[in-house]
């Protein structure tokens, strides 16, 4: 059991570092900054496969999260119980999958929103994305702490 | 006379531009002002057999947005890293031969055989307002924006000018000027790098019901504008009349802007100048396509998640029996 939800955090680890990386990456900034320069890297400066690729971890992260959210609801594993932290994480990801989802919707030909709601869709996105890095810093040093005073 | 038919149609397209901005004025429904109605995009014909290469278009163009333009104030801050560039046009508002951000329209020469004849083509260029533009839907702000009448157009209000919109363009239209705009307000020395201009079809214009600056001072009615489905039956009886060839109805998906040649394009496309600020006439794939294709594959993505629990509750179904 141990092992599968290893594997399970794993996966989203390995989707959360894609799918931030190639979120950043819709910025221009990581020409600016050298780091599309880094042999290797040079496709993090072409934003049609940054934009592909956010697309596709989004839809595995989406797959992940309902599995999360299947498992607690049949199996009542994966989550103990709903803690503060667990909320608050449960905020920010659905702030992610919805203002992200109707983004998506967006980007198909017409205009089916306004351009303040685009606007409004935008900076709610990256904030959310602020609010879950900081939050996985901070959880980061809890864990830590916890861990040095036993 | 078809232009006088495309004109009447444009008109009564504008009324109904004018008429949502009224509903909207009058709040009349919140949800129209999230989810827009479908309403038909208007869109230009460019005759090319016609142009005669004045650039009278030009002139107009400059004289209609010269209040649009922007006005910097030297010294540009410094940025940070070096090589970001400045790009200062500010000193060059009277080029005409490419697009800048103080010239939105130019016109292309092409020396072509038209009824084993050589002649002089010239070619009005400028933004080519896709259907789907991805210089709107990517921009990381929205900054940039497309209207209900097809237009796309960018805030200069909000634009950070770090260039992505050109860069995205298949066309690299939108041109940037360093040292005016929001970044200046923000973290000059770091992020953004002044605004990107290029042709917003005279929006103004046409939210008044007046036809864009460039149409209306062409003495040779190069360019019609109406609702796309009429200037598409145009272009095409235009097209066979002339045995001629149509740019821009399929190109990034579909455009607002139709050319019709009596020369193939990619012949005009070996003619032409093409470079930084000098439109290319090569075929476009639909850039948007390939993620909007995988939009509607990732749907499946919550049913996978969906059906991998599934899968464990029922193993786990069976080992507890
Ligand atoms: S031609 Fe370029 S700038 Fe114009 S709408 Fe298309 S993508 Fe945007
Ligand atoms: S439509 Fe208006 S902004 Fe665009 S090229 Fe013509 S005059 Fe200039
Ligand atoms: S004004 Fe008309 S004829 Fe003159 S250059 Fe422009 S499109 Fe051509």
């Amino acid at each position: 059991m141990k092992k599968k939800i290893n594997i399970q955090s794993c996966l989203y680890g390995i989707t959360f570092f894609f799918i931030t990386l190639s979120g950043f990456a819709q910025m221009p900034i990581f020409k600016r900054y050298y780091i599309s320069d880094i042999p290797g890297l040079g496709w993090l400066a072409d934003f049609y496969i940054t934009h592909l690729m956010h697309y596709m971890f989004a839809g595995i992260f989406m797959g992940l999260v309902v599995y999360s959210i299947s498992n607690f609801i049949v199996l009542k594993t994966g989550f103990i119980q709903l803690t503060r932290d667990m909320i608050i994480k449960i905020v920010i990801f659905s702030g992610l999958i919805l203002t992200g989802s109707l983004m998506v919707i967006k980007n198909f030909s017409g205009t089916p929103f306004s351009n303040g709601m685009v606007i409004a869709l935008d900076i709610l996105h990256i904030l959310f994305c602020m609010a879950l890095l900081f939050f996985g810093v901070y959880q980061l040093i809890k864990r830590k702490k916890e861990l040095l005073s036993g | 006379m078809s232009k006088k038919i495309s004109r009447r149609a444009f008109l009564k397209g504008s009324i109904t531009i004018a008429g949502s901005v009224a509903a909207s004025a009058t709040g009349v429904s919140t949800a129209t002002a999230l989810t827009r109605e479908k309403k038909e995009p208007l869109a230009t014909l460019i005759d090319i057999s016609k142009c005669i290469g004045c650039e009278e278009c030009v002139y107009a163009c400059q004289e209609s947005n010269a209040d649009k333009y922007p006005n910097p104030e030297k010294p540009y801050p410094e940025m940070f890293p070096k090589r970001v560039p400045i790009e200062d046009w500010s000193q060059k508002r009277d080029v005409t031969d490419r697009l800048t951000p103080y010239n939105w329209l130019y016109i292309q020469h092409a020396t072509a055989k038209v009824d084993g004849e050589e002649r002089e083509l010239t070619i009005p260029r400028r933004c080519m307002h896709c259907d789907n533009p991805p210089c709107v839907k990517l921009c990381p702000w929205g900054a940039a924006k497309q209207e209900d009448n097809g237009l796309s157009r960018i805030d200069s209000d909000l634009c950070l000018g770090g260039s992505k919109c050109k860069t995205v363009c298949p066309w690299d239209i939108p041109q940037r000027q360093t040292g005016t705009g929001l970044y200046l307000k923000l973290l000059p020395a770091l992020a953004g790098n002044g605004v990107m201009y290029k042709c917003d079809r005279c929006y103004n214009l046409l939210e008044k019901g007046e036809v864009p600056a460039c149409i209306e001072a062409c003495p040779e009615d190069v360019q019609t504008i109406g609702p796309r489905s009429e200037i598409l039956e145009q272009a095409h009886a235009l097209a066979k009349e002339m045995n001629g060839y149509i740019y821009g109805e399929h190109e990034n998906g579909g455009t607002s802007t139709i050319y019709v040649s009596p020369v193939p394009f990619d012949e005009l496309n070996n003619n032409i100048e093409k470079g930084d600020g000098q439109a290319h006439f090569e075929k476009v794939e639909n850039k948007m396509a390939s993620g909007n294709n995988i939009a509607k594959a990732m749907l499946i993505a919550p049913l996978a998640g969906i059906a991998a629990a599934a899968g464990k509750f029922y193993k786990a179904a069976k080992e507890d029996e």
